[in-house]
């Protein structure tokens, strides 16, 4: 049985959440299997899931679900945006297109460029931080050198330059505005991933692979990239987050091809409309709020992931409400300072019969002013209430 | 003190760098900048002079190759010549960015300043009281966090000008008020810097309320929290001994925050025509006016190396282990 007192402090072992696998990085990896990142099933990660999946599908078929072209002009009489109606749902811009097709075909351009930076920042961002992290000397202080001065260079105004520059010769090709936006989007990423390879570096169980004559690459691929997969994937959420709000603010600014439809071309209009001062709001909340619902998406999936890196971070299991009901087996939510609830895994074994997929139970050690000790209060119903 | 000496050389290198790149970037990018400027300048009498300064500044075909126009460019910024702006009638750079700075400074330094104070005290309160109803407070603030800025300003100008009329939608003064050392001309200066403000503060201080909470969080978990908490202290005193402690990662995170930060107030600026370094900038991008580009961006650039530089500073005099060293 897994239930155990720990002291909580410090070093307290992190816990994955309800599936038994300790750790958020654990010791050593295990073969044959691939390691999978388990985030925990809270509803902040599932909403952010389910709303990504939301963006992708409409960036895939955006154009066939949009009803009507989004150059297409409706009138040329008419000379003010027409409030949303039964014929467009969210109304026209000035030229008299339709806003929400607009939306939906300017979907894939931010989504794709989005992605895009992501990934080739996250690639970059590995290969620079795990090969400071694990050369070290000379090739660290280069890296790292590299790491810090793009971490401090203000990345939009530098990419308001390069694509001032551009402009003469029109920048509206996705694939080049992904790769210069992951180009001050990496650094944050290759830090962190550096640090954490770092601490790996120096683990009994790489020592004892390059003992075993291990090489390099394949210490570096084995043992240590699969312990980075959480770091990874949070790094690439932050840089896809960190490209739609970029890309966004460039489109906006009227620095790509304002013909490419995308959600910032769109805000570009609205402004160039006088969109804002007139209350024209169907020109500018709808791609507004698309940004910030992908992005919080992408920040609340985050989340789930921090959580995983550092259980410690959960806002606790029940409510005071939910713990009353329970009679006490459930533990109150109510943080106390010097209290800390811990949650233990149930052991690989899962010998008290939950199911995997059950959360455990917390265990709550007290040592605040010796109040109640009710550690072992709720061992005999393993996963009430929670 | 070692430490403080290796940061100042690391930031030297940085803005040596920076200046570099900004020499660099009109001659590495496609497209001829110099043509693009001329195409601006209609009407403007183009002589040989000009036009070879044109070239010396963005490159092209001068007797002195790149090296001397690098020479050149850094002569230029030491004794403080950055060119003249084609956008505000061949002003020298220099002039057009000292008119807008000090609205820059006073605004986003003001409000970032505001968000980081307010942003740290609202994350050590949300830690504290971890388990109630300030935990929801989390994902708004996310929704925040992913909002573009500018998106913020549209709903503020919309809400709080347009629709109740309360705040001044643009400018940073009244057409009629002129400036003058009195309570009017304040007044109305803080009148119309109030919703920008507002709004680069709410943005921003999201991040800083996640990133306390976070270590807050952590922090407490720590044997010297729970050693004071067994003393006997005071609650107020043992969270102020873990929130010195949890403010650390704050501080040091600056650098990558504070870029964030400034590249959002700039777009603040532009949406509520604030007449900072945003607004020429979006005046410089849209007349092809370069060599006020480069100049807003060598500003901007160093003016973050500064802010960084004073972020260290305060790390070093809040964290005493950084000062024992050697």
């Amino acid at each position: 049985m897994a239930l155990s007192t720990s002291t909580g402090l410090g070093t307290a072992p992190a816990a994955d959440d309800g599936t038994g696998k300790a750790g958020a990085v654990p010791a050593a990896p295990r073969r044959g299997r691939p390691p999978r990142l388990r985030l925990p099933r809270s509803p902040k990660v599932l909403i952010g899931l389910a709303l990504i999946l939301v963006f992708l599908v409409v960036a895939v078929f955006g154009s066939t679900l949009a009803p009507y072209d989004p150059s297409r002009t409706f009138s040329l009489t008419e000379s003010f945006p027409l409030p949303p109606s039964a014929h467009h749902l969210l109304g026209t811009t000035q030229q008299q297109q339709d806003v929400l097709s607009q939306l939906l075909v300017g979907t894939r351009s931010t989504v794709l460029v989005a992605f895009i930076a992501g990934m080739i920042a996250t690639i970059l961002s590995v290969v620079i931080g795990v090969t400071a992290g694990y050369q070290g000397r000379l090739a660290d202080d280069v890296l790292s050198m590299l790491a810090n001065f793009f971490l401090v260079l203000p990345a939009l105004p530098l990419l308001i330059v390069i694509f001032g520059f551009l402009k003469t010769n029109q920048g509206g090709h996705d694939l080049l505005i992904g790769v210069v936006i992951a180009l001050t989007g990496w650094a944050w990423g290759a830090r962190v991933l550096r640090a954490q390879t770092l601490s790996l570096r120096n683990r009994d169980y790489v020592d004892a692979a390059r003992i075993s004559g291990e090489r390099s690459w394949r210490i570096i691929t084995f043992e240590i990239m699969p312990n980075l997969v959480p770091i990874m994937a949070a790094s690439f959420l932050f840089t896809v987050l960190y490209a739609v709000g970029t890309y966004t603010a460039l489109a906006f600014l009227g620095l790509v091809n304002p013909n490419h439809w995308s959600w910032g071309s769109e805000l570009f209009y609205a402004q160039v409309a006088g969109g804002v001062s007139a209350g024209y709001w169907w020109l500018f909340i709808p791609p507004g709020l698309a940004v910030a619902l992908l992005g919080t998406a992408l920040a609340l999936v985050n989340f789930g992931i921090d959580e995983f890196i550092n259980p410690r971070l959960r806002a606790s299991g029940v409510s005071r409400r939910k713990a009353r009901r329970s009679g006490g087996t459930a533990l109150p939510r109510r943080f106390v300072l010097g209290v800390t609830p811990v949650v233990r895994p149930e052991g690989p074994e899962t010998a008290s019969g939950a199911p995997p997929g059950q959360r455990p139970v917390a265990d709550l050690i007290t040592t605040d002013h010796g109040k109640t000790r009710r550690g072992r209060r709720g061992s005999g119903q393993p996963g009430s209430g929670l | 003190m070692k430490v403080l000496g290796r940061r100042l050389t690391f930031y030297l290198v940085v803005a040596i760098a920076a200046i570099t790149v900004d020499f660099l970037l009109p001659r590495v990018l496609p497209g001829n900048p110099v043509d693009a400027v001329l195409s601006h300048m209609q009407g403007a009498t183009v002589t040989k002079a000009s036009l070879q300064a044109l070239k010396e500044q963005f490159g092209g075909d001068t007797k002195t190759g790149v090296a001397g126009q690098y020479v050149h460019f850094w002569h230029g910024l030491l004794t403080g010549h950055l060119g003249v702006s084609t956008s505000e009638g061949m002003a020298p750079v220099t002039a057009v960015i000292r008119g807008a700075l000090p609205w820059t400074l006073g605004l986003v330094g003001l409000a970032t300043l505001l968000s980081f104070v307010l942003g740290t005290l609202i994350g050590v309160l949300v830690a504290w009281r971890r388990g109630t109803w300030l935990d929801q407070l989390l994902p708004i603030t996310t929704f925040f966090q992913a909002a573009p800025y500018f998106f913020l300003a549209f709903l503020a100008i919309d809400l709080f000008a347009v629709k109740l009329g309360w705040f001044p939608s643009e400018g940073a003064r009244g057409i009629t008020d002129f400036p003058a050392l009195n309570w009017t001309y304040a007044s109305d200066v803080l009148y119309h810097a109030a919703l920008p403000a507002a709004t680069i503060v709410i943005a921003s201080a999201a991040g800083w309320i996640v990133g306390m909470r976070n270590v807050m969080v952590t922090t407490m978990d720590e044997d010297y929290v729970l050693i004071a908490q067994a003393k006997g202290l005071p609650k107020k005193r043992v969270i102020w001994y873990a929130a010195r402690n949890a403010i650390l990662p704050s501080v040091a995170s600056f650098s990558l925050a504070i870029g964030f930060v400034v590249s959002g107030a700039l777009l603040t600026e532009i949406v509520f025509s604030y007449p900072g370094l945003g607004f020429i900038l979006l005046t410089a991008v849209q007349q092809a006016d370069y060599s006020l580009l480069q100049g807003i961006f060598l500003v901007i650039t160093l003016a973050v190396l500064i802010v960084n530089l004073i972020a260290d500073f305060v790390y070093v005099f809040l964290d005493p282990r950084t000062r024992q060293e050697a």
